[in-house]
């Protein structure tokens, strides 16, 4: 059996607005084995993006139990998270969010600055991370200059500049058209087929899934059935 | 060095505002560093008297109340006392009142024994000067200033002393020679100096004959300065006209305190541009923080620890800060010579600066710490909530 990259027991998470407790994760229990693409779908509000940043390590559950890449991220403190994300997980999220004002190689080259790589060493990773996604003729354009499928590769290098095992990805094709889209779809294919990164999309959109080699469905904070996509 | 480009690029993220603020920050240095100089200048005078050997002797209660000049005699009479000389305020000016010159009547003998070694002047003209009772020598730069020559007749308004043959204020000298200082520290505070006859001086106005502002004292043992003063105001003690005898750098201050007290107003003026500058730059690096919540969240996502946050914020501003400082004061020092144009006799120093950076690393701390604090606790997940 393959070994899980992420696993979950129990898992619960509240929030609390004012006097009032949100439960908006109950009792999830989940495994995903290194090397899965992952789609996790639902309705607005049930709770996938929560979910994607308790396993990204943005967020800590109330209770239960939550291993990545065999690290328990609930015993971890903010401080650790930080370290643990710079060196374990890529994030892509809708709307990119690259930094404006800095070139897309600057923005790729954000992650390595938290390593002791000197300045050419981390050009040259982010240039591969651009060449990686295709986009490499791009690197002196600012975020400004790009189109959205373009920006939305510089935010894919960046997640995987640093060499992540696991990327999560927010929608990534939220905010692209449909051309676009299946190209960022098929890059996250390949990065997950020939360069054996796991990936978890949260997605709306069901052709996005499609991409995916299993589907989550989410509803009310609960796990609702697991599918094998060819 | 490796965040450097980071803090530089988000530095510029709105060049109109960072110009904007920059230019705010660099005018506010500007001014700290002329009035800091000036302020300086006022509180580190270089005397035009210098020295532990020399006391001044002035009226106990103020310098513009005068002494009898027979006090004289009675002041070379305390042992320890080597050479007494005296001088009044003139209070005169060339043409202008902005042309004022520090003319000075003295005592030839006891003017130059007293301060034998400290001038440089040709001793045909110092014969001149001794032989023409008009005679006036003059400062170097003064002649220089003005263009005079020797042979000219130089007339100078006073501000008090009127002639008793006409009631006019003004005088007139006749330039017989010129005189520079030896001590470079000096120059400044001689600069404007003309030197004229006591004798003329006394005899010429219209009244308080017999009067002196101040005397000067040189003492054989300057370790016995304190015993010799007292011992000079002793004799004076419950006269009409009781003494304040005092090293002659301390009067100089005393001097310039007549004024007020020019350094707390120029600080005072300081501290209500830096204020009002607190309040500009704060809001300014609050608001570049407010609108940058996503970017600084997607920083922490990537990794980058809550002190990292901190210190980027605070980097920017130390960096924008300690930048227009730099402009701003380099500015100030190349008005210096217009300053010192217009406060002549007081030596202005650049060392006045220094303490400009560290008002520059104090204003970046105290306008980028709060921005830099809400950038640190930011939560991620509610910063990127608005925008994924």
């Amino acid at each position: 059996m393959t070994e899980a990259i992420v696993r979950l027991r129990n898992v619960d998470k509240r929030y609390t607005r004012g006097k009032q407790s949100v439960e908006v994760l109950q009792g999830l229990t989940l495994d995903i084995p290194k090397g899965e693409f992952v789609a996790l779908m639902g309705p607005s509000g049930s709770g996938k993006t929560t979910l994607l940043n308790l396993i990204g390590g943005l967020d800590t559950p109330s209770s239960g139990e939550i291993t990545v890449s065999g690290q328990r991220l609930d015993q971890l403190g903010s401080g650790a998270l930080a370290r643990w994300r710079a060196n374990h997980v890529g994030f892509v999220f809708q709307f990119y969010n690259l930094m404006p004002m800095l070139s897309a190689q600057r923005n790729v080259e954000l992650p390595l600055l938290l390593t002791n790589l000197s300045a050419a060493k981390r050009k040259a990773n982010a240039l591969a991370a651009l060449t990686l996604v295709g986009i490499a003729d791009r690197a002196r354009h600012k975020p400004s200059e790009l189109s959205g499928g373009q920006a939305q590769r510089v935010a894919i290098a960046r997640a995987l500049v640093a060499d992540p095992a696991l990327l999560v990805c927010d929608e990534p094709t939220g905010d692209l058209d449909r051309k676009s889209a299946d190209d960022v779809l098929q890059l996250l294919q390949i990065l997950n087929r020939e360069h054996g990164k796991s990936i978890i999309i949260v997605t709306h959109d069901p052709k996005a899934a499609e991409f995916a080699s299993r589907q989550l469905h989410m509803d009310k904070g609960a796990l609702l059935e697991a599918g094998t996509m060819a | 060095m490796k965040y450097f480009p980071l803090v530089w690029a988000t530095l510029w993220r709105k060049k109109t505002r960072t110009i904007f603020t920059l230019l705010s920050v660099v005018v506010a240095f500007l001014l700290f560093g002329m009035l800091e100089t000036v302020a300086h200048a006022f509180a580190h005078p270089s005397t035009g008297i210098t020295g532990a050997d020399k006391l001044v002797t002035t009226n106990k209660y103020s310098i513009t109340l005068a002494l009898p000049f027979s006090d004289a005699q009675q002041i070379r009479s305390v042992p320890g006392v080597s050479e007494v000389t005296w001088m009044s305020w003139f209070g005169g000016y060339y043409q202008e009142s902005k042309n004022f010159v520090f003319a000075v009547p003295i005592d030839t003998d006891s003017y130059f024994n007293l301060h034998k070694g400290e001038f440089i002047v040709d001793d045909g003209q110092l014969q001149a000067f001794r032989n023409t009772r008009t005679g006036a020598l003059l400062n170097s730069a003064l002649m220089k200033k003005f263009g005079w020559k020797v042979g000219d007749k130089v007339p100078l308004h006073s501000t008090i002393w009127t002639q008793k043959s006409d009631g006019s204020l003004d005088w007139t000298f006749d330039v017989v020679g010129s005189f520079s200082v030896k001590d470079p520290t000096q120059a400044s505070a001689q600069s404007l100096t003309l030197l004229f006859h006591y004798e003329l001086f006394d005899e010429g106005r219209s009244f308080g004959k017999g009067n002196v502002s101040w005397f000067e004292e040189r003492v054989s043992d300057p370790s016995q300065s304190l015993a010799i003063s007292n011992r000079i105001d002793a004799l004076f003690a419950n006269s009409p006209n009781e003494t304040k005898t005092q090293p002659a750098n301390d009067f100089q201050m005393a001097f310039i305190k007549q004024f007020g007290d020019i350094g707390f107003v120029l600080r005072a003026i300081l501290g209500a541009v830096f204020f009002t500058l607190l309040f500009l730059t704060g809001n300014t690096m609050m608001q570049s923080v407010r609108e940058r919540i996503p970017e600084l969240a997607v920083l922490k996502t990537l990794g980058f620890g809550d002190g990292k946050v901190l210190a980027l914020v605070l980097a920017e501003s130390l960096l924008l800060c300690i930048m227009a400082a730099v402009i701003g004061l380099a500015l100030s020092f190349a008005t210096l010579p217009i300053i010192k144009q217009g406060l002549q006799g007081l030596e202005l120093s650049p060392r006045a600066f220094v303490p400009g950076i560290g008002a520059a690393v104090l204003l970046a701390l105290i306008v980028g710490l709060p921005p830099a604090l809400r950038a640190m606790r930011l939560n991620i997940v509610d910063a990127l909530a608005d925008k994924r």
